[in-house]
């Protein structure tokens, strides 16, 4: 079944600015409300929003499923990865070793009010990225899964 | 780094190493699918070394506990947080020593089975990838001090073994078995983060270390008592006792048999939090002969009722899992004993310690000889195609070695001397006699009643002659008899050796799970 036309243009349109504000989210996890988790979700409903308009079409060709389960596998390592270098610099599992450094996200913080700094935080925002990239990518997996099952008259009502 | 710091470490590793191995396992098994084996091998013997560094440095040098995310992890109590344990801490003392060694060694007994019993399936990427997640959510069960970390573990646990339950889906049988496994885990920690949330609203903290250090200043108030009723039915329920024994079965059966060995021990992992609730955090605050009753009835039930279900059934692996509820009786029975005298230290050293000892010991034996039990009946589905009683019979004219390390798992559950089961047993039997001799005497009539069916089992799976639609089934694949074999080497050990092993292990573990203000003092420093 084909979706309307105004369907299809409203979800390619929406489908970036969806994805901006689900990246914005993860990436001010540490400043604002929300973090990983929320951000990844804002953006697999992207994707979904791109399975319902365009489910007509091959879906392997819209959505690239391998690619996506990679992404997942790498945010997943990314987290535990940078969880255990703290291990290897010599300091406890899980300690915040980017902190405070002048690194990536390291940027030191005077004590008291500011507007909210976005390259601080250390490992925090690197884990919100790790999150947001693995809750992305397996949300969106298990949402072509569970279209595929539904083919071919993709689970959409009559009109 | 160096390598004190390493071994400053091993309890951050014993997550990390299972968890990171889990992560690359899916892109291994993508891009180098001949490596994938070797890689998750190489994933649990790391694993297995960390767990047996941990638990010996336990048992040497007394409890470990580890702060995550400081510099120095040894540091429990912030300085400027005025005495308040804000982390998240792992609090390995000997009774979490006692079952990381056990899940370690059946988890690497397991995975080498798994290694030939799932060449043939597809999938095994996901299959590895769960299997590592549900060894690191046993182990973080077991080792960690913090209640609602307690409960990520669970449902990582939970998660992981719902989905290998349904691994197989076998016509969606097995689909149904997992949905169940996964339902009634899901209930049961919603019910724990409930209970978590009513001590949350009170004190403030989710150290249980430190929950139990208030909870004893201000007394047991009702809310305690609500939330300790949640914690009770919630593990109770996630580690197969009757009346809430009815997943087990069902799970136990329909997945493979190397998870079935493991979700044994994922299942004694709430055994454990069940004892570790109520020893440690509310121990002394409560009456404890109330409580204690409650776990020995808990444990007559899943004895008495899980035997006797046991006995009618037909398929091998849910007879098999019908005995496993019934040999958690024995673990409630005994520590429930412990439970009910720890008040007394006069009845606790006469008997009530060497109860608790028996009831340890046995989930270790348990884990060991049901282990190897659900092993040998995977060989059997492997290589017949079949867990039917009925359709099976005369396999000892091919499969020599499987019979025996049946032998030996049957003879150990059923507690017949040299196997570790009776040592356990026998512990049990003397010190509950003391206690209530009818609770003895029911506890052998059920070890009676589970030889009686085993012997059926034997009888109906080995003897017999030959049949012809078995004629060309074969001796298990190597690696398979080489995780069977690991397993009934140490039943037989613990049972040729059981003081050796109680005076190691057991008795320390024992009197940690008994010690409140040890545990206490192990995180708030002093005491």
């Amino acid at each position: 079944m084909k979706q309307s036309n105004i369907v299809r243009i409203t979800a390619d349109i929406m489908f970036p600015f969806i994805m901006i504000f689900g990246a914005y989210v993860v990436l001010h996890g540490h400043l604002t409300p929300g973090g990983g988790f929320q951000g990844g979700a804002v953006m697999a409903s992207g994707v979904v929003l791109l399975l319902i308009a365009h489910c007509d079409k091959d879906i392997k060709t819209l959505i690239p499923t391998q690619i996506l389960k990679n992404v997942e596998t790498f945010g997943l390592l990314l987290f535990g990865l940078s969880a255990l270098a703290a291990v290897i610099l010599g300091s406890g599992f899980f300690t915040n070793w980017l902190v405070n450094t002048g690194l990536l996200f390291g940027t030191p913080v005077e004590y008291g009010p500011n507007p909210g700094y976005l390259n601080t935080g250390g490992v925090i925002p690197v884990m919100n990225i790790a999150v947001g990239l693995e809750v992305l990518a397996a949300l969106s997996v298990i949402a072509v899964i569970m279209f595929r099952s539904t083919e071919p008259d993709c689970g959409g009502e009559e009109q | 780094m160096t390598g004190m710091d390493l071994f400053a470490n091993l309890p951050g590793l014993l997550l990390a190493v299972p968890l990171i191995f889990a992560f690359a396992t899916p892109l291994i098994g993508r891009y180098l699918p001949r490596a994938r084996d070797g890689w998750v091998l190489l994933g649990m013997v790391l694993t297995t070394v960390i767990g047996l560094l941990i638990a010996s440095a336990v048992f040497t040098g007394g409890t470990v506990a580890y702060t995550f995310g400081v510099p120095d992890p040894s540091v429990t109590v912030p300085p400027d947080s005025g005495g308040i344990p804000v982390r998240i801490i792992f609090n390995i003392d000997a009774m979490s020593a006692f079952m990381v060694v056990i899940a370690v060694v059946t988890g690497l007994c397991v995975m080498l089975y798994s290694l030939s019993a799932a060449s043939r399936s597809s999938g095994k990427d996901g299959y590895y990838t769960l299997f590592l997640l549900l060894v690191a959510g046993v182990l973080g069960m077991v080792c960690t001090g913090d209640l609602f970390n307690f409960f990520v573990f669970l449902e990582i646990a939970s998660l992981a073994g719902a989905a290998l339950v349904a691994f197989r889906v076998d016509k969606g049988i097995a689909i149904e078995a997992g949905l169940k496994y996964a339902m009634l885990s899901t209930i049961g920690g919603l019910f724990f983060l409930l209970g978590v949330a009513l001590l949350f609203g009170q004190y403030n903290t989710l150290n249980i270390a430190f929950l139990a250090e208030r909870m004893g200043t201000t007394g047991l108030t009702t809310p305690d008592a609500v939330a300790l009723v949640l914690f009770v039915t919630a593990l109770a329920m996630k580690c197969g006792a009757v009346p809430m024994h009815f997943w087990a079965p069902d799970a136990y059966a329909m997945a493979p048999a190397a998870v079935t060995a493991f979700l044994v021990v994922s299942s004694q992992a709430s055994l454990y939090a069940l004892f570790r609730i109520c020893f440690s955090l509310y121990g002394q605050t409560l009456n404890t002969v109330l409580l204690g009753w409650f776990i020995i009835i808990l444990g007559l039930l899943s004895m008495f009722i899980g035997v006797t279900m046991a006995i009618l059934q037909k398929d091998v692996k849910r007879l098999m899992a019908y005995h496993a509820v019934s040999q958690t009786g024995y673990m409630l029975l005994g520590v429930g004993v412990g439970l009910a005298v720890l008040s007394s230290p006069l009845l606790l050293s006469n008997f009530g310690m060497m109860a608790m000892e028996g009831g340890i010991f046995h989930i270790m034996n348990h884990a060991f000889y049901k282990g190897l039990l659900f092993l040998t009946a995977g060989v059997i589905f492997y290589r017949c195609g079949t867990r039917n009683l009925n359709d099976l019979g005369g396999l000892g004219h091919s499969m020599k070695w499987t019979m025996l390390f049946f032998i030996i798992g049957a003879l150990a559950i059923a507690g017949i001397p040299p196997f570790n089961g009776f040592a356990s047993k026998l512990m049990i039997y003397e010190s509950v006699f003391s206690f209530n001799p009818l609770l003895s005497i029911i506890a052998m009539v059920v070890s009676i009643l589970t030889l009686a069916s085993f012997v059926k089992v034997f009888h109906s799976i080995f003897m017999g002659p030959k049949r012809p639609e078995f004629a060309d089934v074969t001796e298990a694949p190597l690696p398979m008899l080489f995780g069977m074999g690991v397993l009934s080497i140490l039943v037989i050990l613990f049972g040729i050796f059981p003081e050796q092993v109680v005076e190691v292990m057991v008795a320390p573990a024992a009197s940690a799970l008994a010690d409140q203000a040890g545990y206490i003092g192990s995180v708030m420093g002093g005491a």
